[in-house]
């Protein structure tokens, strides 16, 4: 009986010693946090995307906690009105939410489109690609489609599509946060404004060379022909650097740019299906 | 891999030779066992390309066999692979990601749930066609461990030749010496882990006054020194870093057998020489061309 | 015979075209010059199209510190400056000048220059072992150190190649004059040729040709990859090593090779500027393999045709050699001051095997010739822990590719690390600047 009133006690004896030390440590390490912090950790999505340019969900709570101005910091990815029960927490003011952005993709150089004059045997992986030369497309600055922005996205919007050979982007997932722009060693892709009912337009190109080195790289490419620049009634196309851009705050969505494309270079989104108009996404 | 395997072969040709068809039905079971299991993981569980290709489950299974009796049930020998494969490899992550030896997970698992099966251990040569009904009889440092004088009652010829009881594959000495010659010749592996453990158990049994040609030769101390110990995944990266973990494993064994409560300790001090490799491999770095001593990487 | 202690492999040596002559290829109709020859800065051109061009005219001129001048090989006229593919497949600007087969190829050469230093930055000539780095950069040390030695880099180490073994055995006496020349600018009086032990034709010559000349010995190497590495050489042959970040000159030497060394000779004695190399045409399908004397801007696809054609069943088409040298993207470019051979190989020589899970087997750590641990480098640079790999010195990488070639995994090692190495550098540069 007594090895059992033996065993209770000592183990007892080292359970309270234990928790003795154990209080003890954690009084003399305790961190005093804002609880704020906690209470804005709370509303953000938890992914730690590092859209915001911090290195993850509670940094940023933490940056919101400290600052004085919240006009710096904003989650991207998060829903619309985030920021603005953030600032209710910290009171201050939040500024106002930009619209809605989305990661479009700058190429349009799928399989059938682009020429290939050699194949690429190396690791799957678009840095080194890069690094290694132009890889297996003829286009030096064309999606290298080995998938870096695939396994960059943390919310699993983006994905190759087998037969372009090309990143589809799931509008419905993408939250702009910006961690495929990082990781494409080409920058390819941009964060556009999503647009009125996703509408969009954009040059799927990123080619900078002069037109007829880039027509022979491809099908697709922008020759800077200008057409656009010279059609489109609200001045919001630029030509430079042998490459168009349509600037989205200016652009009025009328279309005219994609009819008058020689090379079918700039593609829209979403618009309703129309006759004679093919919409590509 | 496959020259591992192929160096065993000396090894694995003494234990069909002493010990008969108990040896082959353990060698078959174990290394279709380990290939099944890993095939089974990869195949229903991670959802993976296959691994067995690359032959390590088949040594896994070879080395496991080569470290049991020859008399161990089939069923035991399953649940082995199943704890080698499953527990020690698959469950790190696979291939290049376990800490442990997977063979040695498996081995010390049976040890310490079937005590019995896994220290009744048949006579050689009279048993050639007995499997689990085969006489047993001591192994030479189970003998010691319980009279010390009585080292000198076995003959070095048997311990060479492998005509002695113990693990299937333990046994032979000069069947593992050419196994090792093979792989240094074919420069599989580098002298250093080998000789440090050997060395460092001469040295502690010589200082400690025990028989020197006896603790070298007997139980799985060359097994485990040429095949176990030098598995790349579990061992370390530097030589200088081997070196030490060849010390470490050498003074746990002999420490083990001196005063443990196990007549051996090569299995253990093999696995908590694998449990310090992460540490080896973090404090010995190369020797890094044009830096001074001041900068010190911090991994 | 010496070598350097930390590393390196003993690599099969392939040298198919050792002991063969160099064998000058006629002029090409057209030369097209990239203006992206050299580390830094392109060069800017100087000349418009139709413009006629002497053999040895300045064409584009350097726009920088690092950048390095460009001549005409040819006597011609200029078509066009247009955009050209590198091997690599990018784009690159480029003068292209048409050969005017009727006029002599009579050289303009370079006004006389007394100062070396000058000549040399004149002559537009930049290392030819392949890093294309600006001579005249290397031949001004820092005030702050004091070379004592010049190494003569003649290792060769990289299988295949045999361009500067030829160019030992063609023209020694070149390079020897080019070697005072080096010692005379610089103020070094003690200078080692370095070659390996497999070039016992060139040793022997250059060891009798020095042997009245004091203050410069032919040392004898033992053939080890990658013995050719400045940082590596320097240690073989001095037993010093070059701190990380440091010049060789802060160790006290001075590392040229060998055919730097002879344009060096040919600019100040007979002024003509870098236009022309050798190269290694090699492979082992091809029936011509050779050491050609090819002049800059030579299309790939004229040597190629020289060597004997691309073979039918060609995998991959090198730029350099098997260890260092780049896949080419296309062959539809162009001879450039820094390439020391083409290396054609089959296409069951040049297939990358499907890789395998690491099993640390420690390989890539006793092979790395700077005492890394390209396993973790690969590791690091994968998941993107710059600052890991910086604490682990993956800057102090020269990608010789060691650790690619022993991995039995068959891992891409070196293609990580480069990229993780470039991660690395910028964070560090950012780091200093801030």
């Amino acid at each position: 009986m007594h090895i059992i009133l033996i065993s209770i006690i000592a183990l007892g004896a080292l359970g309270i010693i234990g928790s003795i030390m154990l209080w003890g440590v954690s009084r003399r390490f305790h961190v005093d946090e804002d609880p704020k912090i906690g209470l804005i950790e709370q509303l953000l999505p938890g992914a730690n995307c590092g859209g915001c340019g911090r290195s993850g969900c509670h940094d940023f709570a933490r940056a919101c906690a400290g600052a004085s101005s919240l006009d710096n910091l904003i989650c991207p990815a998060s829903e619309p009105g985030t920021m603005q029960k953030i600032a209710a927490i910290t009171g201050l003011e939040a500024k106002k939410s930009d619209e809605p952005k989305v990661a479009v993709i700058r190429c349009g150089g799928s399989c059938d489109k682009r020429t290939r004059f050699s194949a690429y045997d190396g690791p799957a992986s678009c840095a080194v690609a890069n690094s290694l030369g132009a890889a297996d497309g003829n286009c030096p600055f064309g999606c290298l489609g080995c998938g870096d922005c695939v396994s960059a996205c943390k919310w699993h919007a983006i994905s190759i599509d087998p037969s372009s050979g090309l990143p589809v982007v799931d509008e419905d997932a993408c939250t702009a946060c910006g961690a495929c722009v990082k990781a494409c060693p080409r920058s390819i892709i941009e964060l556009r404004r999503k647009g009125p009912r996703g509408m969009r337009i954009w040059v799927a190109c990123s080619n900078r060379e002069k037109g007829a080195a880039a027509i022979k790289e491809c099908k697709a490419a922008c020759i800077a022909c200008g057409k656009c620049a010279r059609t489109c009634s609200h001045d919001a196309i630029t030509v430079s650097g042998n490459l168009a851009y349509i600037d989205p705050q200016k652009c009025r969505l009328c279309k005219k740019c994609i009819d008058i494309c020689p090379t079918g270079a700039i593609l829209s989104a979403n618009f309703p299906p129309k006759k004679n108009i093919s919409t590509t996404e | 891999m496959w020259n591992v395997a192929l160096a065993l072969l000396p090894a694995t040709a003494v234990a069909l030779w002493q010990f008969g068809i108990g040896a082959a039905i353990v060698l078959t079971a174990s290394i279709a066992g380990c290939m099944a299991v890993e095939y089974i993981i990869n195949r229903f569980m991670l959802r993976r390309r296959f691994t067995l290709a690359n032959g390590s489950a088949f040594l896994t299974g070879l080395l496991l066999a080569l470290n049991l009796p020859s008399n161990l049930p089939v069923w035991t020998v399953l649940i082995g692979c199943i704890a080698a494969i499953g527990i020690g490899k698959m469950a790190f992550g696979g291939l290049g990601c376990n800490i442990f030896n997977p063979a040695l997970v498996g081995r010390v698992f049976l040890l310490l749930s079937f005590p019995m099966l896994m220290t009744s251990w048949p006579l050689p040569a009279e048993n050639i066609w007995n499997y689990t009904d085969a006489t047993t009889g001591a192994t030479i440092l189970s003998i010691l461990k319980s009279d010390p004088a009585a080292a000198s009652s076995v003959g070095m010829t048997a311990e060479l030749t492998g005509a002695t009881g113990g693990s299937m594959g333990e046994t032979g000495a000069v069947a593992i010496l050419l196994g090792f010659i093979w792989l240094l010749w074919r420069r599989v592996i580098s002298w250093h882990i080998p000789v440090s453990i050997i060395a460092s158990v001469a040295i502690l049994t010589a200082i400690t006054g025990g028989n020197i040609a006896v603790e070298l030769t007997a139980g799985g101390l060359l097994l485990g020194a040429v095949f176990m110990a030098t598995d790349y995944v579990t061992s370390p990266m530097t030589h200088k870093g081997m070196i030490i973990y060849g010390l470490i494993i050498g003074i746990i064994t002999v420490v083990i057998r001196r005063w443990g409560a196990y007549p051996e300790g090569v299995s253990f001090a093999i696995l908590l020489g694998n449990g310090v490799t992460p540490l080896i491999n973090l404090w010995c770095k190369p020797r890094r061309y044009g830096e001074t001593g001041k900068r010190r990487a911090v991994a | 015979m010496k070598t350097f202690s930390i590393g390196g492999l003993h690599l099969p040596e392939n040298k198919l075209t050792a002991g063969q002559p160099v064998e000058r290829l006629p002029l090409p109709a057209e030369v097209t010059l990239l203006l992206s020859q050299h580390i830094g800065a392109p060069a800017r051109p100087i000349v418009k199209k139709g413009d006629t061009v002497m053999r040895g005219q300045l064409v584009a001129e350097p726009s920088g510190a690092l950048s390095s001048a460009i001549h005409s090989p040819v006597c011609g006229t200029v078509s066009r400056i247009d955009t050209v593919k590198t091997p690599q497949g990018l784009s690159a600007e480029a003068i292209i000048i048409k050969t005017d087969e009727s006029r002599p190829d009579a050289l303009c050469s370079l006004s006389p220059c007394s100062d070396v230093v000058e000549a040399t930055r004149a002559a537009g000539i930049v290392g030819m072992g392949g890093a294309a780095f600006p001579t005249p950069v290397k031949l001004t040390p820092p005030a702050d150190t004091q070379p004592d030695t010049l190494i003569i880099n003649a290792a060769e180490c990289e299988p295949f190649l045999t361009c500067d073994h030829a160019l030992m055995l063609a023209d020694p006496d070149g390079v020897i004059s080019g070697i005072r020349l080096i010692m005379q600018a610089t103020g070094v009086n003690h200078c080692v040729i370095a070659i390996e032990s497999n070039k016992p034709d060139a040793i022997k010559l250059l060891r009798r040709l020095t042997a009245s000349i004091p203050g410069i010995e032919v040392m004898i190497m033992q053939p080890r990859y990658p013995q050719g590495g400045e940082k590596q050489l320097t240690e073989a042959v001095t037993g010093r090593m070059i701190a990380s970040g440091k010049l060789p000159a802060a160790a006290g030497v001075i590392v040229h090779n060998v055919a730097t060394a002879r344009a060096i000779h040919r600019a100040v004695t007979l002024g003509e500027p870098l236009i022309e190399r050798i190269v290694t045409v090699t492979g082992p399908a091809l029936s011509r393999p050779g050491n050609y004397l090819a002049a800059i801007g030579t299309p790939l696809r004229t040597l190629i045709e020289a060597a004997g054609g691309l073979p039918e069943n060609t995998g991959k088409v090198i730029i350099g050699g098997p260890m260092m040298g780049r896949a080419a993207a296309t062959i539809d470019s162009f001879t450039v001051k820094g390439m020391s051979g083409i290396l054609v190989l089959p296409s069951d020589l040049s297939s990358r095997q499907p890789e395998e899970p690491c099993i640390r087997c420690g390989r890539c750590v006793s092979a790395c010739p700077m005492g890394l641990e390209p396993y973790l480098l690969s590791t690091y640079s994968r998941m993107n822990m710059t600052d890991e790999a910086i604490d682990a010195l993956v800057a102090n990488c020269i990608e010789c590719g060691s650790c690619s070639y022993v991995c039995p995994s068959w891992r891409p090692l070196t293609d990580f690390i480069r990229i993780g190495k470039q991660r690395a550098i910028s964070v560090l540069k950012s780091r200093k600047q801030s």
